[in-house]
């Protein structure tokens, strides 16, 4: 690190970041539903990526809808945000009924069935809205960045993607733990036959259940628009991250969950400043497999009687 | 000689099945085709490795490793370097700033030979690493994993994310790789154009038998005590741990030889397609990889390479006809074989083609879909006088 100031090194440090900040609201965002999907019900979707790039297109045809009202240009993002919701739960739903509830005892073939899936849902997005990137026209108050002074800038995209993440986190930790559904679904996890036996209707949990981890992967692709351009495969190019950070984390466990988001994010952020990208992604990546094979369960783990 | 069949050739049936086959590579395939495309056949050929590797340890082993690709590109990368080395003597490459080098050091300012490159101008050596290199790479892989108990989804994740790392490894360091492009430009063995019709028939047979000895080995073992075992492990994990025997070593034995297998068809793909790049090596030809096993049946090992021709025979006709239509097509495969066929081919021959033609009705189980099934054919087996293990190494 020869070469920088101690000033310039907070400088670049707090900038990294920031940026850091932003990969971590799109890891947290997509682990959310996963950490449902695979944490507590144990099927592996490897199209959750394809979610997260369907509500990244439908908020990009939002955003081209909202050129035609002008009134609704600096509001449209939160309806886009709905959108992106409602779009990606009626498509997890009908997955389930149509594919995932037939497999749920055999995980491994979830795995591969859901890929196949991706490689349908990639293909389609690439027929319907062409191979290139598109993005979203993004309102004003989404632009620009924060001066905080010289040479530490913040740009305001990521801290509206970072209040997203935190307000989306926040309902899921009250569905799950607070209300009386999540008690249905952590009870249906736990002992699927008890669960049905005190009169819970498992299928309809199982159903919702996932359902409502790819409607939290479209909100993640709404976000994800403000960062980047959307393109057929940009969801697929998180899924195998993303399943390092639920697993990282310790599958079933929401505060795991943010804890190694936010470690493998930052890590890769900062390391990418001083190495290359790739030597910054390889460094994280293998020291997060080596860490798992050190601590399996992840960092922090939910004791389940089995 | 009966215990050699029943052993080796897994019966009267499987001999029969592996004639069939030699038949249709050996014989069938080289007169029906021009060397163009049986060179193409010989590529797919490599690929059923891969997919033999995957029945021992995904069909009879339970361990579904999603980064295969890493050893078939280990195995190909092995000898692509012992190729490109003997490719780049100085005097061919005499334009160089540093004659001698492969060209894509030359073009990254390397200047010296790098350390882990001197061993590839033997190619004894080379081909103790196409071998040694994947099967010490999964061993740690292995050892790592499986000592810690980690098993099924995890597994299979890590695998991924060790395949992910490894394409980036080798994109990222160009000029001790090739980077994206890999190895290219590969002329001669030892002086011998591999690129001649000659080379490709006989490189073609080369390949074929390998990939029968392969077959047969995967065969003696999945006869062996050790394939009952390994079933065992398969169905009830921790009952077998409770008799007494050392799981893990059992599954790190699995992958790496699942792993060696795989690198010798990675190193006969170099041989016969002319390079290697990164992109045989990642996550997505990984998961093509398991496909083709599942295709074929995943107890299978016949079916495997039945599987791997058909996928790819579809995947370039698809491609040639309806490109915008393949990767549906490979998504619906994926699908409908997992959800409706989760024995591929093999199964639906033990199931509809066998009890027709051959008057067999007794509807052998080949795989235990969901644990309660392994229940109701354990229970089965206890019946019958045949073991379970002897019906699967049948079909």
């Amino acid at each position: 690190m020869g070469g920088y100031s101690a000033s310039e090194l907070i400088d670049i440090f707090s900038m990294q970041a920031f940026a850091g900040i932003s990969l971590f609201s799109v890891f947290v965002l997509m682990a959310l539903g996963l950490a449902i999907i695979f944490g507590q019900m144990g099927v592996i979707n490897m199209a959750h990526g394809e979610f997260l790039t369907i509500g990244a297109y439908s908020t990009v045809m939002m955003s081209k809808l909202a050129e035609h009202f002008p009134a609704i240009t600096n509001v449209y993002f939160i309806f886009a945000v709905i959108a992106a919701f409602i779009i990606s739960f009626i498509v997890g739903y009908l997955v389930e009924l149509i594919i995932i509830r037939h497999l749920y005892k055999r995980p491994l073939d979830t795995l591969l069935a859901t890929w196949g899936l991706s490689l349908i849902m990639q293909q389609f997005f690439r027929s319907a809205f062409g191979p290139r990137e598109v993005s979203a026209v993004l309102p004003d108050w989404l632009m620009g960045s924060w001066s905080l002074r010289d040479g530490l800038d913040i740009p305001i995209n990521g801290i509206f993607v970072l209040g997203l993440t935190i307000v989306l986190s926040g309902l899921v930790f009250i569905f799950l733990f607070r209300s009386r559904w999540g008690l249905k679904v952590r009870a249906t996890t736990q002992n699927r036959i008890m669960a049905g036996a005190v009169g819970i209707d498992t299928a309809k949990v199982d159903r919702t259940t996932f359902a409502l981890g790819c409607g939290i992967a479209g909100v993640a692709g709404a976000a994800f628009t403000t960062i980047a351009s959307t393109g057929p495969t940009s969801g697929s190019l998180y899924i195998v991250d993303t399943f390092l950070v639920v697993v990282f984390g310790g599958a079933g466990s929401l505060l795991g969950t943010f804890a190694s988001a936010f470690s493998i994010a930052q890590a890769q952020s900062i390391l990418g400043f001083f190495l290359s990208g790739s030597m910054a992604k390889v460094i994280t990546l293998v020291g997060v497999v080596g860490i798992l094979m050190l601590r399996p369960e992840g960092l922090f783990t939910v004791r389940v009687r089995k | 000689m009966n215990a050699v069949m029943g052993k080796w050739l897994g019966g009267r049936e499987g001999f029969l099945g592996l004639i069939i086959l030699a038949v249709l590579i050996m014989v069938i395939m080289p007169l029906a085709f021009d060397i163009f495309r049986l060179n193409l056949i010989g590529k797919y050929l490599t690929y059923a490795f891969v997919a033999v590797g995957l029945v021992m340890c995904w069909g009879y082993g339970g361990i579904l490793s999603l980064g295969q690709g890493m050893f078939f590109g280990l195995g190909g990368y092995c000898m692509a370097m012992f190729l490109k080395l003997e490719a780049s003597d100085p005097i061919s490459t005499k334009i160089q700033s540093t004659p001698g080098i492969p060209d894509f050091m030359d073009w990254n300012q390397i200047t010296e030979l790098p350390w882990f490159w001197v061993p590839f101008h033997s190619l004894t050596l080379t081909i103790i690493a196409v071998i040694l290199v994947p099967g010490v790479f999964a061993y740690i892989i292995g050892a790592a994993m499986f000592k810690r108990r980690v098993s099924g989804v995890y597994f299979s994740i890590i695998t991924q994310a060790v395949a992910s790392i490894l394409t980036i490894l080798i994109v990222g360091q160009q000029g001790y790789t090739g980077g994206i492009n890999g190895m290219t430009d590969l002329r001669t063995l030892l002086g011998w154009d591999i690129r001649s019709d000659s080379a490709k028939y006989i490189l073609y047979y080369a390949n074929a038998v390998l990939l029968f000895g392969c077959i047969l080995f995967a065969r003696a073992i999945i006869a062996s005590k050790l394939g009952k075992l390994m079933l065992a492990m398969r169905d009830r994990e921790d009952r077998v741990r409770f008799s007494g025997y050392d799981v893990s070593s059992f599954q790190i034995f699995i992958f790496c030889i699942s792993a060696m297998i795989s690198a010798i068809g990675g190193a006969m793909f170099t041989l016969q397609v002319g390079f290697m790049s990164p992109s045989f090596v990642g996550i997505v030809p990984s998961i093509e990889m398991v496909i083709f096993a599942a295709v074929g049946g995943r107890m299978s090992l016949i079916g495997a390479v039945y599987g791997t021709l058909l996928v790819n025979f579809g995947k370039s006709y698809f491609s040639e006809s309806f490109p915008t239509l393949w990767l549906v097509f490979m998504g619906a495969l994926f699908i409908g074989v997992v959800m409706g066929f989760p024995n591929g081919l093999a199964g639906i021959y033990v199931s509809y083609i066998k009890p027709r033609f051959f008057g067999d009705k007794r509807g052998v189980p080949t795989m235990p879909v969901t644990s309660e099934e392994a229940v109701a054919v354990e229970t089965k087996s206890i019946n019958s006088t045949e073991s379970l293990g002897h019906h699967n190494a049948s079909v």
